[in-house]
């Protein structure tokens, strides 16, 4: 679907209507991300980062293959067979450590993409859809992730594979027979090492998938755009080439200019040196922590400490680090407010930013070394992120008095205001 | 809305089914037995995970404890995890009897964890219970936490002379494998 003003694929050359009139192809990619595909004039550079987070997914995709014929997923050489990457074969170090960073600038991308959905209420209706989908690429990402960060098997990995996979045994009664059956042994070892390698080159193309799924959900009812308010006319739009092409290779120019400074200059401040130790199934290192991307939910795992109702206190963290995602899956209907941006929601908007504090926190409380103060601040900042989504945002919905919305988006545009961004919003309220 | 059967037009001759028809019949025993195919086929497919015949193969371990002095503890491997083997001194002995058991998050006694006559002998995996690290306390010169058994470094549980769980997040006592001794100086774990 599309808006009836949309430009029509028209073949030129008498070869491509040959194709167009067998297969459609270019007409589809002409209407996805062509002249053919109408996008709000007034779109700001946090609509750069889905096609951000695409790119970063093809050069996971890239990366990682060129990876795979190098690497050997068996406990005993694993650790050694990345050491040969890094040190014996032609630009190993390069690509392996562009495939390290890339996971990172991948799930940084994404983290500000979901933001820029949660402030533009991007997940309202009609565009639930488009939000399912995207909480599920989150999932996918998040296994992915984690498996490949298994791969390397040094000490990290190693620990990290065992704790994760301890939050199954977590579950009653048959929660260690599941962890048996998923590692193939009693603790992480070549059964595991395979099966999460076979895995992990598998989840990027089912990633791929759920992409495109993203993509066409998104394309019925069209981009959402920084007033939120819906597309009426021809004039609200420009077509997504050559305008939002252009746009987006700005900032696609940008991410590859702090993704190669992580790669050139600091490619291992994002990771941990205890995983350039080979694993060692009798020794755990002193501090076990998961990478950055994965430190808030961490903290939500680590904040329950004692049991509580009947429930043990480690199937009650386990539930909550879970429960923090699916919780995503609600968030369409327990924001009732029918204003989508919160450039228009005076109070949501605090709360968003508070939200956004508090997941910084648990990110920091994640990393941290949990002493009784860092516990208690993670057990306050889990409360808070729960209460943001099951109380604090139905309530708001309720009581918020939203200013006043644009008549159009083209009205909004000629008054210059277009395509606020949250920084100037905060800027302009003060 | 109107049902299928409200829309067909009045005046036409609605023939109606024997009621279950045939090709219902045969439509549902196909696809029930194509089910059950699947299902069959699944079965393979879920199981190729559950531990292979050479991981299970280790899962019994022979041990000679006879060298360990009272006091002493070694570090064993069994089914490729850690598994602390330790030789109490009385006075440890002691101090694991004289916890009063209803105290403990995880309720047992010392005799409910080591063999008849075999008080001295803790066997358990070195594995700590909250989220799988190896505890402290095996190793010559290593932190025994402030209950004199186990320390896990990770999260801070601590673990007494029986190897129960005193403080600390993990919410049960050390696993105690099965295990045998199959003679006095030697154990069969598994």
């Amino acid at each position: 679907m599309s808006f009836p003003w949309a430009k029509q694929y028209e073949p030129k050359h008498p070869l491509m209507k040959w194709v167009d009139d067998r297969l459609p192809l270019p007409r589809f990619v002409y209407n996805a991300v062509g002249a053919g595909y109408p996008v709000p004039r007034n779109l700001n550079y946090f609509w750069n980062f889905g096609v951000l987070a695409g790119m970063f997914l093809a050069l996971q995709i890239v990366t990682g293959i060129v990876l795979a014929m190098h690497y050997a997923a068996n406990a005993g050489i694993a650790f050694d067979s990345v050491e040969h990457i890094m040190r014996d074969v032609n630009a190993g170090w390069f690509i392996r450590y562009a495939h390290a960073n890339g996971a990172s600038m991948f799930l940084l991308v994404v983290y500000i993409h979901i933001a820029r959905g949660l402030w533009y209420g991007s997940y309202k209706a009609p565009r639930e859809m488009v939000w399912l989908l995207g909480v599920v690429i989150f999932l996918l990402m998040m296994a992915t992730a984690f498996m490949g960060y298994v791969l390397p098997w040094g000490q990290m990995s190693f620990w990290g594979a065992q704790v994760i996979t301890g939050f199954f045994s977590a579950i009653p009664g048959v929660g260690e027979t599941i962890r048996v059956w998923l590692l193939g042994g009693f603790a992480p070892d070549n059964s595991a090492l395979n099966r999460f390698f076979s895995l992990h080159y598998l989840l990027p193309f089912v990633i791929l998938g759920v992409v495109i799924l993203h993509i066409w959900a998104l394309h019925i009812p069209g981009s959402n755009n920084p007033t939120g308010v819906e597309v009426k006319s021809e004039q609200d739009t420009v077509p997504f080439h050559p305008y939002y092409t252009a746009k987006d290779g700005v900032g696609v120019g940008v991410a590859l200019l702090i993704f190669a400074a992580l790669i050139f200059y600091a490619p291992n401040l994002l990771g941990h040196p205890d995983n350039y130790i080979p694993a060692n199934p009798l020794s755990t290192p002193a501090h076990i922590v998961p990478e950055w991307y994965f430190l808030p939910f961490y903290a939500i795992l680590k904040a329950f400490t004692f049991d509580f109702l009947w429930i043990p206190a480690k199937l009650w963290g386990v539930l909550a680090m879970f429960g923090s995602i699916l919780l995503l899956f609600f968030l369409p209907w327990l924001d009732t407010s029918p204003v989508r941006s919160a450039n228009y929601r005076p109070t949501y908007r605090i709360f968003l930013w508070i939200l956004l504090v508090d997941v910084l926190v648990l990110g920091y409380i994640g990393g941290a070394a949990p002493t009784p103060a860092v516990i208690l601040i993670g057990q306050i900042a889990t409360i808070y992120y729960f209460a943001h989504f099951l109380l604090i945002l139905p309530i708001v919905s309720m009581m918020e008095r939203p200013r006043p919305l644009p008549n159009s988006i083209t009205e909004a545009v000629l008054a210059g205001k277009g395509g606020t961004s949250p920084a100037q919003t905060a800027l302009a309220t003060e | 809305m109107a049902t299928l059967d409200e829309a067909v037009p009045p005046g036409e001759v609605q023939d109606a089914p024997a009621d279950p028809r045939r090709r219902d019949y045969l439509a549902i025993g196909a696809v029930a037995w194509a089910g059950v195919g699947a299902g069959v086929i699944a079965l393979p497919l879920i199981n190729q995970m559950s531990p292979s015949a050479d991981v299970l193969a280790l899962s019994t371990t022979e041990l000679d404890v006879s060298a360990i002095q009272p006091g002493q503890s070694i570090k064993a491997t069994f089914r490729k995890q850690p598994l602390f083997v330790r030789n109490l001194t009385p006075k440890e002995i002691a101090e694991a009897d004289a916890t009063p058991v209803s105290d403990l998050r995880d309720p047992q006694t010392l005799e409910d964890r080591t063999k008849p006559d075999k008080k001295n002998w803790l066997v358990t995996l070195g594995v700590c219970t909250h989220l799988g690290c190896v505890p402290l306390g095996a190793g010559e010169g290593e932190n025994k936490g402030p209950f004199g058994g186990y320390f896990c470094p990770c999260h801070g549980s601590a673990y007494d002379t029986a190897g129960r769980i005193r403080s600390g997040p993990a919410p049960t006592n050390l696993t105690v494998p099965e295990y045998e001794f199959i003679s006095d100086t030697t154990i069969r774990v598994g």
